[in-house]
């Protein structure tokens, strides 16, 4: 019974690998003939091949590296201040309730705000040069990192204050080898969400001003009309957010895995 | 060698809880003392207040009247010469099973000393050689074995055991209760062990209190004059648990 279960369930498994694979190529292969026969306009859908030509040209070129790596730059700035600000203010709001009661109203009102919507503002406050690019992306990634690391203080394990309290571990030890290590994995749950909202934030970021970035590139193919650059940088930010998310969740795995054995906590 | 006086000594102890600001009477005049090296087991329905006695010994809960006396003094805050092991081993996940006990172990103690201390009671629990696994490597047996480690490496006078061996499997547990007996010949430490399983009240204690329900109250304190260890077979043993069953098929 538990066998035939079992086999069903590898079986079961194989058909959605293949289904996971085979769609996704077939909407390609479907999309490449529907350009090409003229059923979509290849001018507002260009065809994935021409794409792909596109994306190799700019590759040659050093046109897209160029525009990358300062987009790279960008981002790791205003990730590393979001991240570090996200991470400070979490521990202060997850720690001390007062802290908590004053500033989660104003959290509250300013976290579902888009960050592009921020953009007009932060020009407003910090000009257009490469500070106010920074700060957009800051913001977006910090939004993530805070909310995760107060989750992960708030929701210490209370049976863990208990043996804490029972062999009379003071409040100092308590709060920082049992209350902050076990928000580690919230905390780094945060930085990984973090990260991509940084990231996905770069194309508001460099809507300021810009003359270099894969976000420039963009809207200077919306500019020139330009499709296949545009679709090409689209997909360029996609597939280099997929691999950010893939590699920080690897390493949150591996990390976890070493120093704890496990790699499924909380 | 033999010790008279009582570690534990427990008086009228009272304890309400308030739900939703309706009061619930959970333990109602429990009286109860224990010797030095001896240990006690409690048994009794689940929800009669074992869980809620323990925690007020270890002030987790406060005591609504009555008193509790530890080695003479009555308890206000955590005292060092009691330790507490719950049904979960409740280690630290990102610590090592040494890392765990030099945890509680009071900085005031030295180093060397302190590293001595694990080194012991690692030892004494069969875990040396799991020193630097952290608790997810182990099984729930022996984390429960690095909890007891870690209660006894701060000394205490008194153990207090909450369905230390609740959640292992059954051959585990008769594992366990065996090196609970071995650890206490060694060690000597007082134990009060809550468990819901009269066979192994009777396995390892040398009086077993059977508590009733509704409210909480202690109804009978059953000796278990037996040599250790003990066999689950034999007759004498077969008796005092007849007995106890009898306690509270009466009610
Ligand atoms: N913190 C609490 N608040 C309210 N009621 C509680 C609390 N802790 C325990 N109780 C109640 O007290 C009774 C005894 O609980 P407990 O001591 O855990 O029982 P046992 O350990 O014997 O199974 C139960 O009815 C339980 O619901
Ligand atoms: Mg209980």
């Amino acid at each position: 019974m538990f066998d035939l279960q079992k086999k069903n369930n590898l079986k079961q498994k194989r058909i959605r690998i293949i289904i996971a694979i085979c769609f996704p190529i077939l909407v390609l292969l479907f999309w490449q003939y529907a350009s090409t026969v003229g059923l979509i306009k290849a001018s507002l859908v260009p065809a994935p091949l021409n794409i792909v030509k596109t994306f190799l040209s700019h590759l040659e070129s050093g046109k897209l590296w160029k525009n990358l790596s300062v987009s790279f730059v960008r981002v790791a700035c205003g990730y590393f201040i979001g991240a570090v600000a996200g991470v400070l203010v979490g521990f202060l709001m997850g720690l001390f309730k007062s802290v908590n009661a004053a500033l989660n109203g104003i959290v509250s009102v300013l976290r579902p705000i888009p960050t592009i919507a921020l953009v007009p503002i932060v020009i407003l406050l910090a000009g257009i040069g490469f500070s106010s690019k920074v700060i957009i992306i800051a913001i977006g990634s910090f939004w993530p990192v805070l909310l995760n690391t107060i989750h992960g203080i708030q929701t210490v394990d209370n049976k863990l204050i208990e043996v804490a309290y029972t062999y009379r571990i003071n409040k100092l030890k308590t709060t920082f080898k049992i209350i902050v290590p076990s928000a580690i994995p919230a905390i780094l749950t945060g930085l990984r969400l973090g990260m991509s909202s940084a990231w996905m934030s770069v194309v508001a970021a460099e809507m300021i001003a810009s003359s270099t970035g894969i976000g420039y590139l963009i809207t200077l193919s919306r500019e020139t009309a330009n499709a296949r650059v545009m679709y090409m940088c689209v997909l360029v930010i996609g597939v280099i957010g997929l691999f950010i998310d893939k590699g920080l969740t690897r390493l949150e795995r591996y990390y976890l895995m070493k120093t704890r054995g496990i790699a499924d906590v909380k | 060698m033999v010790e008279t006086n009582n570690i534990l000594d427990i008086r009228n102890l009272h304890k309400d809880f308030y739900i939703k600001g309706q009061r619930r009477e959970v333990l109602a005049g429990v009286d109860l003392t224990v010797k030095q090296g001896e240990i006690v087991a409690i048994v009794g329905a689940s929800g009669c207040g074992k869980s809620t006695l323990l925690k007020l010994i270890t002030t987790l809960e406060d005591i609504t009247s009555g008193e509790i006396l530890l080695d003479g003094d009555p308890v206000n805050g955590p005292s060092p010469k009691c330790s507490m092991i719950f049904q979960e081993a409740r280690l630290f996940p990102w610590l090592s099973v040494k890392q765990n006990i030099e945890f509680v172990i009071p900085d005031s103690v030295p180093k060397a000393e302190k590293e001595k201390m694990v080194e012991h009671y690692v030892e004494l629990v069969g875990l040396s050689e799991f020193m630097n696994a952290v608790p997810n490597q182990l099984s729930g047996g022996m984390q429960q074995r690095v909890s007891i480690a870690r209660a006894l490496a701060t000394r205490p006078q008194l153990l207090l055991l909450d369905e230390p061996f609740g959640a292992l499997d059954a051959f585990t547990r008769m594992n366990m209760q065996q090196e609970l007996l071995r650890i206490w010949k060694e060690d000597n430490t007082t134990m009060v062990i809550v468990t819901h399983d009269i066979d192994e009240a009777i396995f390892l204690s040398n009086r077993v209190v059977v508590m009733g329900k509704n409210p909480g109250v202690v109804r009978s304190i059953v000796p278990v004059n037996l040599p250790f260890p003990r066999d689950r077979t034999d007759s004498a043993f077969l008796e005092i648990r007849g007995n106890i069953m009898r306690e509270f098929l009466d009610s």
